[in-house]
């Protein structure tokens, strides 16, 4: 009687297992399903004309498309545009998130420390499409239009907090004894933090903005209502300017650009899980 | 550089957040108000008329919130089988092999992978999936939306939780072997219950993400403004419905998009603050 | 009436945590019935690691190998299955940890819960109180059962997890250094305790602490390097040991 209990807690226990196994398996699905689909609709897309030449009209992409050609043109028009804007972001964003997550590792105690900490996490969790019409609300409206700069209002805000959480952890997790030895040997705090904590913390600072830029980079929501977009390559920065996300989203919803969607997402999968893998693995390395 | 400059700086810095966050605020109630003040605050939430006829406009955001409410509310119910076994397999059964840090890397990419790409896959793989298995005759509604939303939410959900189950004693879980249990009795009544508060919360954090995500939601849900009868029929979500509408809108109807914008703000934020309260618990004791 | 055959006994045990490494190297001894028997060495010399090869501990870690034979009433436990074997034999920890999410009353009644055994009510409360007693932790909680665990004293604590593993109703109690946490108050109401247990169960005890060992043992092992350099009656082993390791660990000149 006691040994076919034991038999079905063990049977039980090993099931457990399998179901375990199944369905952590099954996760990987979608991600294999969806870069399966991206790349076998994609790949034949990306040459050299799709990275230099911008966003056909529909109407050539449509006589293109009635002579049974591949539609012309690519996304340089978003690519720029969205290197522009990223690149506004993070000038603005990197510094200032540094500078506000040394404040945070330097005053753990303070009453203004752990208010500032409560608004990061509460500005990490905001839904993009909010940032989006709040900027549109702050720049749009009173500069008159869309622009490249209301775009990158967005993405700055959006990449603010990520940058200030990993500053602060990296700090935070820097021996004590790096500050003191820096601190005995005479030197002001300034010094410290500029030659001794934040060079000691780079690799996870690095790490961060990478990450950061990995997660602002494929947002679309912030910028419809920002730098709305547009078809061909331009470099004004008070200008409507498009991104590679938001070529996706236009391609989405014009019948005959939507071949150029494949393209388009593969570019950006890629670029994205690059990104994602390459601050994984500096991770790794920095922490042994 | 002297210190008071550096504290000076320090300072100035960490004010930004501050400013940003109440600029958020401000942006948001002041736009809201006059479609609070036209409508009234609590017939503007319980409302279920969206209408831009001229002369005759009425917006309220029942339908909306409903259909956030549903969405989530069903992503979580999809996301839990998945999570958990991820959690599990990450936390305790692999814990620390390179098999565990492969399914890490995954969940890790799933997290990465931007929204829009999310709504592709789900618009032109599983819309058509649903379609042909007779769920529902257009393919777009809150069950397609939701199922990609869970996918979007387990890697959240998963490596959080994981983390609480790491932690749960070694001590502990000997003595409960010691005692002749097995590995699921084990997980079942002492990893579980020991690693709860902090498993719960990290599923209140992935509510927080799915409450506002955009782009998927869009292009899935089929972007209707009436309250969803079934998990089958079509909707708008709040994100969605500014998400589309906001472009084209003026006056009033800008108004009450901004002001579900703030509804939507506000859920968040307390769902997201809740979340982090509890995880701060957890992590304590 | 049969004559008394031992409880337990170790033949050739060996345990590995690499294939090059023995952690315990061919340890043979036999344990009687309702003896303390103490296991003492230096810190690494294998004393927990053979302390835990009894219960199958070893079975949760796959790199871990264990050879030879370890005899059970008879039967060899490494070729049964570790629930059956972890039964019969209970263990205690170094550090007290009672389930935290569980009250006093249910931490008593966790094998049964863990294991899936049902017990009436009266069952359950015939033994919260015997095991609460036999610990002699009866009188100071039994106004308290519904609260949790964690709140109790650090011996008290390691008393509950005694009672836990009595709970079983186990053949052997196996005490990983049960004291070493504790203060010597508790300590010495630990050792007390131990000698009432006796009477019901076979304790064998990893102990760092000389004095008691010999306070409480009958029968003591010295191990050193993963070798058993010694065993033997207690007092002989104090008075007299008959290996020059053996000498110089008791005499304080080694670790």
């Amino acid at each position: 009687m006691t040994h076919l209990k034991t038999k079905h807690r063990l049977a039980t226990d090993k099931a457990m297992l399998w179901m375990v196994c199944l369905f952590a398996a099954l996760t990987a699905v979608p991600l294999l399903a969806i870069l399966g689909e991206v790349l076998l609709r994609g790949y034949d897309q990306l040459s050299w004309s799709f990275f230099t030449e911008p966003t056909p009209t529909a109407y050539r992409a449509m006589k293109a498309i009635e002579a049974g050609d591949p539609i012309p043109g690519g996304i340089a028009n978003g690519i720029i545009g969205t290197m522009i804007m990223l690149g506004m972001a993070a000038i603005v964003a990197v510094p200032t998130g540094i500078l506000c997550g040394a404040f945070l590792a330097e005053n753990p105690k303070r009453r203004f420390s752990q208010t500032v900490s409560y608004l990061t996490d509460l500005l990490q969790g905001t839904p993009s499409v909010i940032i989006g019409i709040v900027t549109y609300v702050w720049i749009v409206v009173p500069m008159r239009g869309y622009s490249a700069i209301a775009g990158s209002v967005a993405l700055f805000i959006m990449m603010l907090p990520l940058v200030i959480r990993s500053t602060e952890e990296t700090l935070k997790i820097l021996p004590t004894s790096l500050k003191e030895a820096g601190l005995a040997l005479g030197s002001n705090r300034a010094r410290v933090m500029l030659k001794v904590q934040l060079p000691a913390a780079f690799g996870g600072i690095f790490t961060g903005v990478l990450l950061a830029i990995s997660r602002v980079i494929g947002e679309t929501a912030p910028l419809m209502f920002t730098a709305l977009g547009c078809s061909f390559i331009r470099f004004a920065i008070d200008k409507p300017i498009s991104a590679v996300p938001l070529l996706i989203w236009e391609f989405f919803n014009d019948p005959n650009l939507q071949e150029l969607i494949w393209g388009a997402s593969l570019f950006l999968l890629l670029f994205v899980l690059i990104l994602n893998l390459t601050a994984k693995y500096l991770a790794k390395k920095w922490n042994q | 550089m002297n210190d008071k400059l550096y504290k000076a700086i320090l300072f100035i810095a960490a004010m930004v957040m501050p400013i940003v966050c109440g600029g958020v605020v401000y942006a948001l109630v002041t736009d809201a108000h006059s479609a609070f003040e036209h409508f009234g605050f609590l017939r503007f939430l319980t409302s279920s008329e969206w209408s831009y006829t001229e002369g005759a406009e009425q917006y309220g955001a029942l339908p909306f919130i409903t259909g956030t409410l549903m969405t989530t509310a069903l992503a979580l119910v999809f996301c839990i089988p998945f999570s958990l076994p991820v959690a599990l397999f990450v936390g305790e059964y692999f814990k620390g092999t390179k098999v565990a840090s492969v399914l890490g890397t995954v969940t890790d990419l799933l997290a990465g992978i931007p929204s829009i790409i999310y709504g592709l896959w789900g618009f032109y793989t599983l819309r058509p999936l649903i379609m042909a298995l007779g769920i529902s005759s257009q393919g777009s509604g809150i069950l397609t939306a939701s199922v990609v939303l869970a996918i979007m939410i387990v890697p959240y959900a998963a490596s959080l939780s994981a983390e609480f189950i790491k932690m749960v004693p070694n001590d502990l879980k000997e003595g409960a072997y010691s005692l002749g249990a097995t590995r699921a009795e084990v997980i079942r009544k002492v990893v579980y219950p020991v690693a709860g508060s902090g498993i719960f919360s990290s599923y209140v954090l992935a509510i927080g993400r799915a409450l506002g995500e955009t782009m998927t939601v869009t292009m899935l849900i089929g972007n209707t403004n009436n309250i969803p009868e079934s998990i089958t029929s079509t909707g708008n979500s709040m994100a969605s419905i500014i998400a589309n509408q906001f472009g084209e809108a003026s006056d009033l109807r800008f108004s009450s998009l901004i002001a579900i914008g703030l509804v939507l703000f506000l859920i968040t934020a307390i769902i997201n603050m809740i979340g982090k309260m509890m995880i701060k618990r957890a992590r304590i004791s | 009436m049969e004559p008394i055959k031992p409880i337990l006994e170790f033949k050739k045990t060996c345990v590995s945590y690499t294939k090059q490494t023995m952690a315990v190297k061919y340890v043979s001894a036999t344990i009687d019935r309702n003896t303390i028997t103490a296991i003492m060495g230096p810190s690494g010399c294998g004393k927990s690691t053979l302390l835990r090869a009894v219960n199958l501990m070893h079975n949760l870690y796959p790199n871990i190998r264990v050879d030879g034979e370890i005899l059970l009433n008879g039967e060899n436990i490494l070729s049964m299955e570790p629930i059956d074997v972890r039964r019969r034999v209970g263990m205690v920890f170094q550090r007290p940890a009672p389930f935290p999410t569980m009250s006093i009353w249910d931490n008593v009644l966790s094998g049964y819960a863990l294991n899936g055994i049902r017990l009436s009510k009266t069952e359950k409360n015939e033994t919260v109180e015997r095991c609460l007693k036999s610990v002699a932790l009866w009188d100071e909680v039994k106004d308290v059962l519904n609260k949790k665990g964690t709140f109790l004293s650090g011996g008290q604590q390691q008393r509950l997890c005694i009672a836990r593993a009595l709970a079983m109703q186990p053949d052997v109690l196996l005490m990983d250094e049960p004291t070493s946490a504790l203060d010597p108050i508790a300590t010495a109401h630990i050792e007390e305790l131990m000698q009432e247990l006796q009477r019901e169960v076979t304790i064998l005890i990893v102990t760092h602490n000389m004095g008691q060992a010999m306070r409480i043992s009958s029968k003591s092992m010295f191990m050193y390097l993963g070798e058993l350099v010694e065993y033997g009656d207690t007092e002989t082993m104090f008075s007299n040991p008959s290996d020059e390791r053996t000498r110089a660990y008791l005499t304080g000149k080694m670790g």
